[in-house]
C-alpha cells in the first residue's frame, strides 16, 4: 500500500511486518523515531506477540538481543554513531556466535567532536565485525532491505546491519509502498534457529577457543559471508518476484555499460549522483554510477566486473580512514584491475555537510579531465584549515580544534585570539 | 541442532578431561576405632549398635550388642561405663549416655522377648564352666554359640555370682538378672546349682570335658584383726549381702558400722539403711578422694543419709560401741595413726575389707601358678595347665562385672581355637578416632539427657530400683548424640562438598567411593567429614 | 520465611544429607539423582569455592524448576574453567556472552521465553563479583529496574580472580591483591566505603534478595528454591572463598566461608520487596582474627609487626554488621 510517511515510520512498519519477537529500544538520534514507532505498535497491540524492552544502554540493547536470539526469538534493535560504538563488544559477540539479529543503523558521524548528522563513519567503523552490512539508497529500499535482512540473516545464521542515512532518509517524508502482511509472511517464514538454548537439548554456547581452533573458527565465519555473496542475488530476485520491484542485491549499476568513468558510492548520495551523471551524459561524458548495496561481504567479483571497462573510478564516500584516506575507495581498489592511480577517493559530506549537484559536477569534470588528486576532500575550506594548522604551529596551547574553527567561522562568539 | 564448530559444545564433553592427574594428595575412606569401643572391657561394638539404635532399629542394635555381651540389661545398671568416660562428645558438651541406651535395649529385649539365635552345628566338644557369675555366664554364652556343649557348675543355690550375691536389688532388680540368665541357658547350656567343684581335674575327668573355664570369683571376705568382746557383732560384707537373697533378713541393729572404702562397703551401708537402721556409718581410713568406691555411689549414699567417718580405723569393738582412731595422711598419702581415739555407738560392725579367691578347686594342679591370691593366665586366658582357662575376679584384673564379661568372651574364643588345635589371633585394631579428627560443627547442639532418679524417701525405705531407665524417646535422642567417631554414618557430606563431583554415592548402607579419575585431592571431603572417616595420603607420583 | 534447621537428628540439617531424615528433608545435593549441573572435568583449582557454589545453586534451581532452566554466564573464572573448547562441564543450556552484560543477556532470554509462551522455563544469570559489582553494574541495575524475570547469582570471591587476582569493588579492606599489594603505609586494599551489592539490590525494591555462603548448603538451597517461586528480578549474593586468590589451604574453603559468617563479616540475610525479612543468626561468634589468620592475603597484618590497628578496624566492620542486621541473639 502506498503511503507518504517518514522514513523511520516506513522502517518501523516493515520491521513490524516481519513479526519480530523481541525489540530492544534505546534512544539515540537519528534512529529514535524507529523504535518509538515500534513501541507504540506493540503497546497498542497492533504488533502482537512481541516484547518491547526499554533498555538502559546500547550495550544492553545488543546484549538483550543476543539473549533473545540465542533462545530462539526473532530479535531487532536500532542504533547509530556513539551507540553503535558503545555496543561494539556485543556486536562482535553476536556475529561470532552466529545469531541472526537485524539492526538498523541510522548512519551518523562519530565524535569527538559530537555531531548528530549523517555520515557513514559509524557503520564502516564496524565493517570487519562479521555482520552483513546493507546500505539503502532511498526509503523504499530501506523498508525492503529490512524484510530481506531477516530472511538472509536467519538462513545464514548471521546478524545483518541495515544502514540508512540519518536525517536524510530517516526524517524524510517520501512515498513508499508498504507490503501486506500476507506478502511478507510468504517471503519470510517463522524463525527456526540453527542453534538454540533449550532445556530439552542442552548445549553450552560460547566456549573459550584457543590457538588450536581459532583460525578455523574465523575462517568459517569468513566462509559464511562468502556464501552470502552467492545467495544475496538470488534472494533479491525472489524479492522482485514476490513484491514486484528491484531492491537489494549486491549492487546497482546506472549507465555503467559503456562508461569510461564510473562513480562509486553508498546510500542516499546515489540519487544526487544519478542526476549529476544524467547532466554530464547530456554533455557527452561517458560516465556511470555504481551503487554498492551490500558492503559486507564485499562483492569483489561483481564490482570488478562492473568496473572492468572503466578507465577511471571515482569513489565518493561519507567516511574517512584517518591517516590513510578513503575506506570505500580502499575496498574498491582491491577490486579494480586497472592502473593503480586510477581510483580516486573523494571524501565528502562528513558530519552531514550537504553534497550539492554543483560540487559534484565540478569535481567530476575535474576527474574526467584528469585534474583530480588521488585523495580529495570535497568543498574543503582550505583557508580555514591553513589558519588552524598555523595556529597550532605557533602556540602550544592552541585550544580545542573545533572551537577554534567555529570561532574562525564566526559561528561562536569569541575572545580575541 | 547445528552447532557451530568450537563455539557450541555438547554436555558431558568435560568428562574427557581426567583431572585426577592433578593430585598430589589422595583421599581414602578409613574406619577408625571409636574411643568407646576401645575402652569397653567387654569389647562391645558400641558405635555399631548405637548406629542401629539411632534409626529406631532396636532389635538390630540389641543383636549387634549381644554379639559381644549377652547381658545388656544388667550392664545398663551395674557397668561403670568407661565408654562414657572416654566418649569424644564429652569434649563437645557431655558424653553420650551409652550406658542408658544399653539398658534401654536390654530392657526392651526382655519386654519384647527377643531370643538369641540358635547356635551353629555342634562341635562335639564339651566344656566345663566353673561359676555362674558374669564371667562364667559370658563364657558359657559364647562357647554355646560356637557350637560347644557347655555345663556350668555353680557352688551357690542361684546363678549370678556377684550380680546376685553382691550387688543390691536397688541397683540390679533380680527379675532383670533372671531374664538375661534364662536367655543364655536357652541356648542349651546346662546349669548345675549347689555343685561346688572340689577338685578340678577330677571333675574334668568325671564329666568327660575337653576343656574348662574357671570363674569362681572372689567370695572370701578378707579379715582384719580387731580386738572384740564376746558380745561384739562382727560380720563380713559378703555374707551380709549374700543373705539378702534369702528369706531371712540379716539383723544388723539400729546402728550399723561398715568398715572399708570400696563399693561393697557402700552397698552394705545403703542396704543397712533400707533394712531400717537409724544410722549407717562407713568408717574409712583415708579421704574421699582416695576412696576406691565410685564417687557417684558415694554421692547416692550420702543423699540417702549414710554417714562416712573419714581418716579413721577401728581399734576395738564391743557389744554396743566401737573405738576408732583418727588417722592422718603422710607425705606419701598413707594413713598414719594420730593416737586420738573416739567412741561410736554400734550394734554391729560389717567388715568390707576386700575379697579373696577360693583356690581350693585348683589345689595341686601342676603348672597352674598363683600369685598374690589370684591365678596367673596368659594373653589367651589359659592357666599354666593346658586346657584349663580362667577369668573374672580370680585372675589379675580390675574387678568389675564388665571386665568379667569381657574375660568370658575372650576365653571362649581361645578355648574354641584350642579345641580345634589352632590359635586365636585377634584381628589388628584400627587407629584411634581421636577428637582432633572430628569436625564437630556438624553435630546438632544436644545436651545430655538425665536419667530420672527415685526420690529419697523411697530410696531409704524400699529396695526399689534407684536409677530409672529411659523411655524410648530419651533413648533415641541419646543414641543420636553419638558422633559415630571414625565410622561413616552416611551424612553425605563428602558427596556434597566435592567441587569436582568426584565422590560416588553407592546407595543407602553402601557408603561412598572416590572417583579417582576426577579427584583433584583438595581435601575438602576429609576436612568436612564430621566423624573423621577420611584420610588424606600423599599420592604416588 | 527463613530457613529453619531440623534439630536433634544427630547432625540435624547441618550436614549435606542425614540417613535419619526423611528424603524430602535432605538437601538436593544428597540426592543420588541430582543434576550435577557443573560436572567433573572442569579446570577449577583444587577446592574452588565457586565451582562448589555454582553446582549447589544450579542443582537447586534445576530441582525447583523441574529442570526447565537456562543460564547465562559472564566472563570470569566460572565461565573459563567450565567451557574450554572442546570440553564443557555444563549439563544445562548455557550461554557465555561477555563480561559486563550477563544480566542483559538473561533479560533477553527471559523475554524470548515469555513471548514464546514458555514461561515455565526460568532464567539464571551468573557472574563473579567483578562482572557484577563493577563492569556489569549498569546492566544489572537495568534488569532490576525493569523487574525482569531473572535470578542473578553473584559468586563473590572478592577480586578479579580469573585474570590473576586483581582488586574489584568487592575486595575487602586490607586484602592483598595484585593491584593492591601489601606494601607501603596502607598495605593491601584501602579502607573505602565498600560497595554493598546486596544493599544496593535491596534498594532497588526487587521482589527478593538474599545472601548465602557455600558453608551453609541447606540455607543456600532454601533460598534458591524460594527465589524460583517468585517472578521478577531476584538477586542472590553467594560468598565463595578462593584458595588460590586468598592464599588458604584448598581444604579450608568451607571452613573459611563459615568463619566469614560466624565473625559477622558476611551477613547472611533475606530481603523481600526492599526490606530485610530474615537473618541467619551467628551460631558461635568469633573474633575476625580467626577468619583473617588462615588467609595469606591478610598475612601482612600478622607476623613480626602485627597491625592490630587494622584488625581493629575490620572488627569494627564486623560489629557494625552484627548490630545492623541483628546477627547475634542477645
Amino acid at each position: 500500500m502506498l503511503k507518504q510517511i517518514e522514513g523511520s515510520r516506513a522502517v518501523a512498519e516493515a520491521v513490524a511486518l516481519c513479526r519480530p519477537e523481541v525489540i530492544c529500544a534505546y534512544p539515540i538520534s537519528p534512529q529514535t523515531h524507529i523504535v518509538e514507532g515500534l513501541g507504540e505498535m506493540v503497546k497498542s497491540r497492533e504488533l502482537a506477540r512481541c516484547e518491547f524492552i526499554n533498555v538502559e544502554s546500547e550495550f544492553a540493547a545488543m546484549s538483550v538481543a543476543i539473549g533473545a536470539s540465542a533462545a530462539g526469538a526473532r530479535a531487532y534493535t536500532a542504533t547509530a554513531s556513539q551507540g553503535l560504538l558503545y555496543m561494539a563488544e556485543a556486536v562482535f559477540n553476536a556475529s561470532g556466535l552466529g545469531l541472526p539479529i537485524v539492526m538498523t543503523v541510522a548512519n551518523r558521524a562519530i565524535g569527538a567532536p559530537i555531531n548528530i548528522w549523517n555520515d557513514h563513519t559509524d557503520a564502516l567503523s564496524q565493517r570487519d565485525c562479521g555482520w552483513i552490512q546493507l546500505f539503502a539508497e532511498n526509503n523504499q529500499e530501506a523498508l525492503d532491505l529490512h524484510i530481506q535482512a531477516f530472511r538472509l540473516g536467519e538462513e545464514l545464521s548471521l546478524p545483518v546491519m541495515v544502514c540508512m542515512d540519518g536525517f536524510i532518509l530517516t526524517h524524510a517524508y517520501e512515498r513508499v509502498d508498504v507490503p501486506t502482511q500476507a506478502q511478507v509472511d510468504a517471503y519470510l517464514p517463522p524463525f527456526e534457529p540453527r542453534q538454540v538454548l533449550d532445556p530439552a537439548e542442552p548445549v553450552s554456547i560460547g566456549a573459550m577457543v584457543g590457538p588450536e581452533a581459532f583460525m578455523e573458527v574465523r575462517y568459517l565465519a569468513h566462509a559464511k559471508q562468502m556464501r552470502a555473496l552467492e545467495l544475496i542475488p538470488g534472494w533479491a530476485d525472489e524479492f522482485r518476484a514476490a513484491f514486484g520491484r528491484e531492491s537489494g542485491g549486491l549492487l546497482h549499476r546506472y549507465r555503467t555499460e559503456d562508461a569510461d568513468t564510473v562513480v562509486v558510492a553508498l546510500g542516499s548520495v546515489l540519487g544526487t549522483l544519478k542526476d549529476t551523471v544524467d547532466e554530464l551524459r547530456r554533455d557527452g561524458v561517458k560516465i556511470g554510477v555504481l551503487g554498492i548495496t551490500c558492503f559486507r561481504p564485499w562483492p569483489l567479483a561483481a564490482v570488478r566486473s562492473a568496473l572492468e571497462r572503466a578507465e577511471r573510478v571515482v569513489v565518493i564516500e561519507k567516511s574517512l580512514a584517518v591517516g590513510l584516506g578513503g575506506i570505500v575507495s580502499s575496498n574498491v581498489g582491491t577490486s579494480f584491475g586497472g592502473s593503480p592511480g586510477a581510483v580516486h577517493a573523494v571524501i565528502a559530506g562528513l558530519g552531514g555537510r550537504a553534497i550539492t549537484r554543483a560540487s559534484l559536477s565540478r569535481m567530476l569534470a575535474d576527474a574526467v579531465h584528469g585534474r583530480l588528486e588521488p585523495l580529495t576532500f570535497l568543498d574543503l575550506d582550505r583557508a580555514l584549515v591553513e589558519r588552524a594548522l598555523a595556529r597550532e604551529r605557533e602556540q602550544r596551547r592552541s585550544g580545542p580544534i573545533a572551537e577554534s574553527i567555529l570561532r574562525d567561522l564566526g559561528v561562536v562568539a569569541s575572545r580575541p585570539v | 541442532m547445528h552447532k557451530p564448530f568450537a563455539i557450541t559444545l555438547d554436555p558431558g564433553s568435560s568428562l574427557a578431561n581426567r583431572t585426577g592427574t592433578w593430585r598430589t594428595m589422595r583421599p581414602e575412606y578409613v574406619d577408625r576405632l571409636p574411643p568407646c569401643n576401645g575402652a569397653c572391657p567387654a569389647g562391645e561394638n558400641i558405635q555399631g549398635w548405637l548406629y542401629h539404635a539411632e534409626s529406631g532399629e532396636y532389635e538390630a542394635a540389641w543383636r549387634l550388642l549381644t554379639q559381644d555381651n549377652p547381658m545388656p540389661a544388667v550392664m545398663g545398671r551395674v557397668c561403670y561405663h568407661p565408654c562414657e568416660s572416654s566418649c569424644n562428645r564429652a569434649s563437645l558438651d557431655s558424653a553420650v549416655g551409652i550406658n542408658s541406651v544399653e539398658r534401654f535395649l536390654g530392657d526392651e529385649a526382655i519386654r519384647r522377648s527377643w531370643h538369641f539365635e540358635a547356635p551353629q552345628t555342634p562341635s562335639g566338644k564339651r566344656v566345663l564352666v566353673v561359676g555362674a557369675g558374669p564371667s562364667g555366664l559370658s563364657a558359657a554364652y559364647h562357647l554355646a554359640r560356637l557350637g560347644h556343649a557347655v555345663e556350668i557348675h555353680e557352688a551357690g543355690p542361684l546363678a549370678g555370682g556377684m550380680m546376685r550375691f553382691g550387688i543390691p536389688k536397688y541397683r540390679l532388680p533380680r527379675d532383670v538378672l533372671e531374664a538375661e540368665v534364662a536367655r543364655i541357658l536357652e541356648l542349651g547350656v546346662e546349669l548345675r546349682l549347689n555343685a561346688k567343684v572340689a577338685n578340678i581335674r577330677e571333675t574334668l575327668q568325671a564329666g568327660g570335658f575337653d576343656a574348662a573355664f574357671l570363674a569362681v570369683g572372689a567370695h572370701i571376705a578378707k579379715r582384719a584383726y580387731i580386738p572384740a568382746g564376746s558380745a561384739a557383732k562382727i560380720l563380713d560384707a559378703l555374707s551380709v549381702l549374700r543373705s539378702m537373697e534369702g528369706e531371712d533378713r540379716p539383723l544388723l541393729g539400729r546402728r550399723v558400722v561398715v568398715y572399708g572404702g570400696g563399693n561393697t562397703a557402700i552397698d552394705v551401708a545403703r542396704t543397712a539403711k533400707r533394712l531400717g537402721a537409724d544410722e549407717a556409718v562407713i568408717v574409712y581410713r583415708r579421704t574421699r578422694e582416695k576412696m576406691p568406691a565410685h564417687d557417684f555411689e558415694v554421692e547416692e549414699a550420702l543423699q540417702e543419709g549414710v554417714l562416712i567417718k573419714w581418716l579413721s580405723t577401728i581399734k576395738q569393738a564391743s557389744g554396743s560401741s566401737i573405738t576408732v582412731e583418727k588417722m592422718v595422711l603422710d607425705a606419701n598419702g598413707f594413713p598414719q595413726p594420730t593416737g586420738e581415739l573416739e567412741t561410736l555407738a554400734a550394734d554391729s560392725v560389717v567388715l568390707a575389707l576386700g575379697q579373696d579367691v577360693d583356690l581350693s578347686p585348683i589345689d595341686g594342679v601342676p603348672g597352674l601358678e598363683v600369685d598374690d591370691g589370684v591365678v596367673k593366665v596368659g594373653a589367651d586366658m589359659m592357666t599354666g595347665y593346658a586346657g584349663i582357662f580362667a577369668g573374672g575376679d580370680m585372675v589379675p584384673a580390675e574387678r568389675t562385672v564388665t571386665v568379667a564379661v569381657g574375660h568370658g568372651k575372650k576365653a571362649a574364643r581361645h578355648v574354641d581355637a584350642w579345641l580345634r588345635g589352632q590359635t586365636y589371633v585377634p584381628p589388628p585394631k584400627h587407629e584411634p578416632a581421636t577428637f582432633a579428627r572430628l569436625n564437630t560443627w556438624y553435630y546438632a547442639d544436644a545436651p545430655k539427657s538425665v536419667r530420672p532418679v527415685l526420690d529419697l524417701v523411697r530410696r531409704q525405705s524400699t529396695f526399689d530400683e534407684v536409677v530409672k531407665g529411659f523411655d524410648e524417646s530419651n533413648a533415641l535422642y541419646e543414641a543420636r548424640r553419638c558422633l559415630s567417631c571414625g565410622n561413616c554414618f552416611e551424612c553425605d557430606n563428602c558427596y556434597g562438598v566435592c567441587p569436582d563431583n568426584a565422590v560416588i554415592k553407592l546407595g543407602p548402607g553402601k557408603r561412598f567411593q572416590f572417583n579417582y579419575d576426577y579427584c583433584k585431592g583438595c581435601g575438602l571431603c576429609a576436612a568436612e567429614c564430621p566423624c573423621g572417616a577420611i584420610r588424606m595420603l600423599p599420592e604416588e607420583i | 520465611m527463613a530457613f529453619q534447621p531440623v534439630k536433634f537428628y544427630q547432625t540435624g540439617t547441618f550436614t549435606v544429607g542425614n540417613r535419619l531424615l526423611a528424603l524430602e528433608e535432605r538437601s538436593v545435593q544428597a540426592n543420588m539423582r541430582r543434576t550435577n549441573s557443573l560436572n567433573s572435568g572442569h579446570r577449577a583449582c583444587q577446592g574452588c569455592g565457586e565451582a562448589l557454589g555454582a553446582r549447589y545453586a544450579i542443582d537447586a534451581a534445576m530441582e525447583a524448576t523441574g529442570r526447565r532452566l537456562i543460564a547465562a554466564n559472564a566472563t570470569g573464572c566460572l565461565e573459563v574453567f567450565s567451557t574450554p573448547y572442546p570440553e564443557t562441564s555444563w549439563q544445562i543450556p548455557w550461554i557465555h556472552s561477555l563480561f559486563g552484560n550477563t544480566a542483559a543477556v538473561a533479560t533477553g532470554i527471559a523475554a524470548a521465553m515469555r513471548v514464546k509462551g514458555k514461561s515455565d522455563v526460568r532464567v539464571i544469570a551468573q557472574g563473579g563479583d567483578g562482572g557484577t559489582t563493577d563492569i556489569g553494574f549498569g546492566c544489572l541495575s537495568g534488569m532490576f529496574e525493569r523487574n525482569d524475570d531473572v535470578l542473578y547469582i553473584c559468586y563473590d570471591n572478592e577480586a578479579y580472580m580469573n585474570t590473576g587476582v586483581q582488586r574489584s569493588s568487592a575486595t575487602p579492606p586490607a586484602a592483598r591483591t595484585a593491584t593492591t599489594t601489601a606494601v607501603g603505609e596502607e598495605p593491601g586494599n584501602v579502607f573505602g566505603q565498600g560497595k554493598n551489592l546486596p544493599a544496593i539490590a535491596i534498594a532497588h525494591d526487587i521482589p527478593y534478595v538474599a545472601t548465602a555462603t557455600v558453608a551453609e548448603l541447606r540455607d543456600l538451597e532454601a533460598k534458591v528454591r524460594r527465589a524460583m517461586q517468585i517472578r521478577g528480578a531476584r538477586y542472590l549474593h553467594l560468598f565463595v572463598p578462593c584458595p588460590l586468590g586468598w592464599g588458604h589451604a584448598s581444604e579450608d574453603t568451607i571452613r573459611i566461608a563459615r568463619l566469614a559468617k560466624e565473625t559477622g563479616l558476611f551477613p547472611v540475610i533475606e530481603a523481600v520487596d526492599g526490606e530485610v525479612a530474615a537473618v541467619s543468626k551467628i551460631r558461635r561468634k568469633l573474633p575476625v582474627e580467626e577468619y583473617l589468620r588462615p588467609q595469606k592475603r591478610f598475612a601482612h597484618l600478622f607476623g613480626s609487626a602485627p597491625r592490630s590497628d587494622v584488625i581493629a578496624r575490620i572488627q569494627a566492620i564486623a560489629d557494625r554488621n552484627i548490630r545492623r542486621y541483628g546477627l547475634v541473639d542477645a
